[in-house]
């Protein structure tokens, strides 16, 4: 915006840090809003970006440093003060009061913070009326939530945070579950939320996704900031592709003919997920050869932990999921991962009170005495620092210890399919190396088939022999990772 | 608001309490001094619904509130003599202060800890009961010299006034803009937080009005019963009760509790020839019907509404 460049900040963010016991999420972050500007956050999962946004907002307390709302600072203050100085937020999730009109939700947002409000005003049921026809939701203002496509259930989020008319208004992940369709007309609502002089902060995984509709962008990787700019500086900046990108790439990739199985160990086909009204999956296919390394690569959201999700039997699906010529439909989720197809999910889900042995010895239950002492051993070679911390409690251990022991755990299990899911979430670097060693030292000592489902592709790629790219619920790319940088890695930024 | 009056759940109330009220015309004492107690029962379950249904909060302990706001009325009048009306006000009064005083500490704290908070607060009010027995005549139980009245007529419409009183505002309240915040505070408290609304001052004045509701239904209550007692008012067991009738009746529906309160005191006593399988098969109907219809008696007819 041209007038942006003249104005003065609306809100100034300064030595923004935040810290959780031990973990710095956010580390002495700095940026400006201007009125009438759009700024996105951008960052990859666990980069802190969301967190950033939080203490902005006053739902997460910074432990540190400003921001000043024309001048004044309002660091500190609990979430409901910050909203009535001016600040409105576009939650991802919507919850709406599914027993009253959409009227009446947009209603609540204008209400005064007050016990005496007993009857509603006829001067606010008007503004909401006003607010609903500006978001697009005036044909459906008198249905009930539950009766609402998802698209309208997040136009009323668009409503509600804007009700107040704030001259600050922060979006998370504006265009998540939404059709390419509907991401066109949410610009939109977001541009003119913009033209009306508000300063709008966008908060997502990439610069890609919003890159039409920011004026600037701050990246930022482990807590801090990388490089603020305009959206294809910042998509040029060698630091920002080096953490989506990865730099040169060495892959090792096997083809697919060398693998002996004419059809393939796992088949995934035409699986299609919803999740309530919004749709996860859309018809997607792949396939695992026996002893393959299959990388999923998709950003947050995109699918990939839904996909798994299906393949070990948690969800209900359309499509086939066929394992050595069998469906697995119907299958318990307990049968599948006893059956050697295991995951190792991306919450890890340790036991977080038992001790690190006693977190292996779980996933070995099945073993017979002596086998599992054998599968221990192997292990503890494989990753050595947990030998070191058996009698340690899991929820002492660093992230990257625990990431590790929830693969040894999974790898108890004597898995024939090994599934990923997101292991490099919120490491740092040097811990990614070591995990990175291990998963080469399994490619090539054991016969494990893995599908590992990673957003970064530095990760993903060299390891694997096949790729598939998830985007929007789809497989939009599949190859070998020599090939992806140049193919699919634009889209990936 | 204006929709209500003509909506078809007011008729059906406006029909209930009318045929309610002519009940002492054709039905026994013995119908009337059940129903009585059940009305009282069924504040008991809707102050608790505004607390469960609206702002969230699961309170294990409704019988605190009403034991506090019982004793208060029975002890001050054994003690002092003041006349009924005055030590039910006292009664209320001492609820409201004394859900006040847990609430503000009780609701700092996140999940099933308020819960677990309140269920103490019981078990120190019944031990509290024991103790100064001198005071509150402990395991005996404290006899009240006075009562509002010894008609049972009386007794019954002072009953169902006070019930079809309290389910009014309480409903009102519920459905006001009030009740709409506190509806969306139990529901998303972030989100509440970030649309500017102050979620502990909301849930602070929900848990006073629960407070009050229920003091005041348990001062009436030992006023009819002419005694005190932990059994009746103050015991775990009771308030299982009342959290059962509200669950039953449906939850975020406030009427439903009363009906579920009423249902619940009923049957048990219609099943009382069949001795203490009576017990057995009304907890089994509740188990029924939460799992089965966990919206309850009009929850489950309301959500269908909602839907057209």
């Amino acid at each position: 915006m041209t007038s942006a460049a003249t104005n003065a900040p609306i809100l100034e963010v300064r030595g923004l840090t935040k810290r959780f016991g031990g973990l710095t999420a956010v580390k002495n972050l700095n940026f400006d809003l201007r009125p009438g500007e759009i700024f996105g956050l951008i960052g990859p999962n666990g980069s802190g970006k969301s967190t950033a946004m939080k203490s902005v907002m006053g739902i997460e307390r910074p432990t540190a440093g400003e921001v000043k709302l024309e001048g004044e600072n309002l660091a500190g203050l609990p979430a409901h003060k910050i909203a009535r100085k001016g600040f409105g937020m576009v939650f991802q999730h919507s919850r709406p009061l599914n027993r009253q009109t959409v009227l009446e939700n947009i209603m609540v947002a204008l209400l005064p913070d007050s016990l005496l409000m007993l009857f509603p005003d006829k001067a606010l049921l008007d503004r909401a009326k006003q607010i609903a026809e500006r978001v697009g939701l005036g044909a459906v203002m008198d249905r009930r939530p539950p009766t609402l496509p998802f698209a309208d259930l997040r136009r009323l989020e668009l409503a509600k945070a804007i009700a107040r008319d704030p001259k600050v208004v922060l979006v998370d992940e504006p265009f998540a579950g939404l059709t390419l369709a509907e991401v066109g007309t949410f610009s939109e609502l977001i541009r003119s939320f913009r033209d009306e002089g508000r300063a709008v902060m966008l908060v997502d995984h990439n610069v890609k996704s919003v890159a039409a509709l920011v004026d600037r962008v701050l990246a930022m990787y482990l807590g801090e900031e990388i490089v603020t700019g305009k959206a294809e500086d910042v998509m040029r900046n060698e630091t920002v592709r080096r953490v989506y990108l990865g730099g040169t790439l060495e892959t090792s990739a096997r083809p697919e003919t060398s693998f002996k199985d004419k059809v393939p160990l796992l088949q995934v086909e035409n699986i299609s997920v919803h999740y309530g009204k919004a749709q996860a999956l859309d018809n997607v296919s792949i396939h695992v050869h026996q002893g393959e390394f299959v990388s999923v690569v998709g950003l947050n959201g995109a699918g990939k932990t839904t996909l798994f999700n299906t393949i070990s039997g948690f969800l209900p699906y359309t499509g086939e999921i066929i394992r050595d010529g069998e469906k697995l439909r119907g299958t318990s989720p307990a049968k599948i991962a006893r059956s050697g197809l295991v995951q190792c999910p991306e919450t890890r889900e340790l036991f977080g009170e038992m001790s690190v042995r006693e977190n292996l010895d779980l996933g070995g239950q099945h073993l017979a005495d002596g086998e599992r002492d054998k599968q221990i051993a192997w292990l503890f070679d494989l990753f050595p620092i947990l030998k070191e911390r058996q009698g340690q409690m899991a929820q002492t251990l660093s992230g990257g210890e625990q990431q590790m022991l929830a693969i040894g755990r999974a790898l108890m299990m004597q898995p024939k399919i090994l599934i990923l899911d997101e292991p490099t979430l919120g490491l740092a670097p040097v811990i990614l190396e070591l995990l990175s060693k291990a998963l080469e030292k399994m490619r090539q000592t054991t016969p494990i088939t893995v599908l590992l489902g990673e957003q970064n592709v530095t990760f993903a790629l060299p390891h694997a022999d096949r790729v598939y790219v998830l985007e929007h619920a789809r497989i939009v790319w599949e190859g070998d990772p020599g090939r992806f940088a140049a193919e699919a890695g634009e889209g990936y930024l | 608001m204006g929709s209500f009056f003509k909506s078809r759940l007011f008729f059906i109330s406006l029909g209930a309490v009318i045929i309610a009220s002519t009940l002492p015309l054709y039905v026994s004492g013995y119908v009337l001094g059940l129903l009585t107690v059940a009305y009282y029962f069924g504040v008991f379950a809707m102050s608790w619904d505004l607390l469960f249904g609206f702002a969230g909060e699961v309170n294990f302990g409704p019988t605190f509130l009403i034991g506090v706001g019982a004793y208060t009325a029975g002890i001050v009048n054994a003690q002092y003599g003041l006349s009924p009306y005055i030590c039910i006000v006292l009664g209320a009064a001492a609820a409201v202060i004394a859900g006040f005083v847990l609430a503000l500490p009780a609701l700092r704290v996140r999940g099933p800890y308020f819960g677990l908070t309140t269920l103490v607060a019981v078990l120190m009010l019944q031990n509290f009961v024991v103790v100064f027995a001198d005071l509150t005549g402990g395991e005996i139980g404290l006899t009240i010299p006075d009562v509002i009245t010894i008609d049972s007529h009386a007794n019954y419409w002072i009953a169902l006034g006070f019930m079809t009183i309290s389910a009014a505002i309480l409903y009102g309240l519920a459905q006001s803009p009030v009740g709409l915040v506190l509806q969306a505070s139990g529901q998303d408290a972030v989100q509440a937080g970030a649309l500017g609304f102050n979620i502990v001052k909301h849930k602070l004045a929900a848990f006073v009005v629960s407070a009050f509701f229920s003091g005041l239904s348990g001062a009436l209550l030992v006023f009819y019963f002419g005694t005190a007692s932990v059994g009746t008012v103050v015991d775990i067991a009771v308030g299982v009760n009342v959290i059962v009738a509200a669950v039953l009746g449906g939850r975020r529906t406030v009427l439903g509790a009363a009906l579920g309160a009423i249902f619940l005191i009923v049957a048990g006593e219609f099943l009382r020839p069949t001795g203490e399988l009576a017990t057995f098969i009304v907890s089994a109907v509740a188990l029924l019907v939460v799992l089965f219809f966990p919206g309850g008696f009009l929850g489950a007819a309301l959500s269908r509404e909602a839907r057209q």
